[in-house]
């Protein structure tokens, strides 16, 4: 019986262009082209099954087994630090962490500094390393308000062109991390389905190159 | 007789008399240890967070969160002495997925004293025979931390370095490393076998001689002469089909050294065994001679857990208040008696599944349903 790969892709344009590139890579699924609700899509011949996930969530399914491997934004990564296998950097879904503020913004060494964003570790983190005592300020969306209207200092958050920001007057004063999408892979499914999962990652590594 | 044991019971029985087959004697602790010994091996344990409450004298006692410890506390220091010991124990920490303290059973088993080659490998294949009985499927990853630490300590890298490198090793994440290297100025050759110990892995027999090419260093060296000599003790060919050498096995230099081991086990998504030669630990606690180990987290084998039986009792035997109550029990009785699981109830209860109903109202038995 041929080894059956689960993959779970991230729901959305990366997702679209990350199947775009296994397809390519020999591990198609013409199924998943149909335009329907289906959440799961399986191609036994060429011994793959596909399932869209939120894109935050692919590491919890690969982690946890449920998927084999799957494709992952750098900042989730570091955001949850999942127990797996970081094989490819696929070198898209090309963006930035970065801190960012109002264009008047100046740094006040005798306050706390107060920090908004959706990436509370990755924020702790970077602070940590600077040596720098911060309040995190959790939110969940529309991050960029919360300096404008006086929550927080500053905030940290993916910036792909800036022009959020720029549009309510915030800028980049520093980066955190270049961030891009990753192929991951659950341990124990990489002891047992090594050569698939080693087949399809050289096929991906020659793609990412030839892009280049 | 049908011995109605639960899986995990099956389980640590089998393992036990494996343990005991070569000469290693059960080891019972307490539950409670002074909080003190896990605040001075804090990294040693696998969560931080420990259960502490003020014992009745004014200590500061901890549910015990490891057993690894205790055992060194109390081993001998004797030379030339080896103590073999297993433990079947119930252990205190936080479960990463709920982040609230959870109760594990763990079973593991150590080798303290004076150890030699044999001791090494004697453990070592106990931890793949322990796997096998667990699951035929299941892998046995290896790996040698002076081999790695050989490498970072001939190219002169900082400790803060270091640990960035050891984990882009256990992430298999070569972009990373190379990106790593780059940054701080590795030189080339030292990158690039880093990068091998990424890409080689897999049995022994291939690995060692690639292995063996890659560096000159006689640290290095010797470090890999020193696992080929141990695995070469390894005859068996059920267990050497099993192991694999494999670098991103890593473990906390501070406690560990030598050859340190993982156990995979296929549908199972995190290793469930995982062990070393921890002679550092030994050390910190002011011991002389070396150790080995490995634990097992039985908690972890939930996803091979089947439905032995489809139905959760075998029949169902209604009765009501007028039911002759000393005719029923002679009549579940007589239905134990021939093997049967039986549940008397005066209602159907909910969601249960079962082979037979019977009705037993009146001294008169009538069969509901059956259901094959």
């Amino acid at each position: 019986m041929k080894t059956m790969l689960n993959v779970a892709l991230p729901k959305g344009r990366l997702g679209e262009k990350v199947y775009a590139m296994f397809e390519k890579a020999g591990f198609e699924c013409p199924s998943i082209k149909e335009q329907n609700r289906k959440l799961i899509f399986e191609n036994e011949a060429a011994g793959v099954r596909y399932f869209w996930v939120k894109p935050s969530d692919v590491p919890i399914y690969v982690e946890r087994g449920a998927a084999d491997i799957g494709v992952a934004g750098k900042d989730i990564l570091l955001e949850y630090n999942p127990d797996i296998y970081e094989l490819l950097d696929l070198n898209m879904g090309k963006c930035k962490m970065a801190v960012a503020a109002k264009k008047d913004f100046r740094y006040n060494s005798q306050k706390t500094l107060k920090v908004a964003t959706k990436f509370a570790n990755i924020a702790q983190n970077y602070y940590t390393s600077c040596g720098r005592d911060i309040d995190i300020i959790k939110l969940n969306g529309s991050i960029e308000i919360a300096p404008i209207l006086g929550l927080s200092d500053v905030i940290v958050d993916i910036v792909e062109t800036g022009t959020t920001l720029k549009e309510n007057n915030l800028e980049v004063i520093e980066t955190v991390v270049p961030i891009s999408a990753r192929l991951i892979a659950n341990k124990t499914a990489f002891k047992f389905k090594a050569a698939a999962i080693e087949k399809l990652k050289c096929e991906l590594e020659a793609q990412v190159e030839a892009a280049k | 007789m049908d011995l109605t044991l639960k899986y995990e019971e099956s389980t640590v029985f089998a393992l036990r008399s494996l343990y005991s087959k070569y000469g290693y004697s059960q080891y019972k602790m307490n539950k409670f240890e002074e909080y003190d010994l896990y605040v001075k091996n804090k990294d040693f344990l696998i969560s931080d967070s420990v259960i502490t409450f003020t014992d009745t004298n004014g200590k500061l006692m901890a549910l015990k969160p490891d057993v690894t410890l205790s055992i060194v506390k109390n081993s001998k220091d004797v030379k030339g002495y080896v103590e073999k010991l297993y433990y079947n124990e119930n252990v205190y920490r936080v479960s990463k997925g709920s982040k609230t303290f959870k109760e594990i059973m763990q079973v593991g088993l150590e080798c303290i004293g004076d150890i030699d080659a044999y001791c090494i490998s004697e453990v070592i294949s106990l931890a793949a025979k322990s796997l096998k009985e667990i699951n035929k499927n299941s892998v046995l990853s290896i790996s040698h931390l002076g081999i790695l630490s050989a490498v970072l300590d001939s190219a002169n890298v900082t400790p803060f370095i270091k640990s960035d490198i050891i984990k882009c090793i256990e992430e298999k994440n070569e972009h990373e490393l190379k990106k790593l290297c780059k940054e701080n100025g590795i030189d080339d050759a030292t990158a690039v076998i880093l990068s091998n110990f990424i890409s080689i892995y897999g049995s022994p027999d291939t690995v060692l001689p690639e292995i063996k090419k890659l560096s000159n260093n006689s640290e290095y060296l010797s470090a890999v002469n020193n696992l080929e000599n141990i695995l070469s003790l390894i005859e068996e060919n059920e267990i050497k089909d099993m192991l694999q050498i494999d670098f991103s096995v890593v473990s906390d230099a501070k406690y560990y050294n030598g050859i340190v081991f993982k156990g995979f086990i296929e549908k199972i998504p995190n290793s469930v065994l995982s062990g070393g030669q921890y002679n550092a630990l030994m050390q910190r606690m002011g011991k002389k001679s070396g150790a080995i180990g490995f634990a097992i987290y039985l908690d972890m084998l939930d996803p091979l857990k089947t439905n032995d039986s489809e139905f959760e009792q075998n029949i169902i035997v209604l009765y009501d208040e007028a039911t002759d109550i000393s005719a029923l029990k002679k009549f579940t009785d007589g239905l134990v008696a021939k093997g049967n699981r039986v549940s008397a109830q005066r209602f159907v209860p909910d969601k249960l599944t079962y082979r037979q109903l019977i009705n037993f109202k009146n001294g008169e038995v009538e069969i509901i349903e059956n259901n094959a």
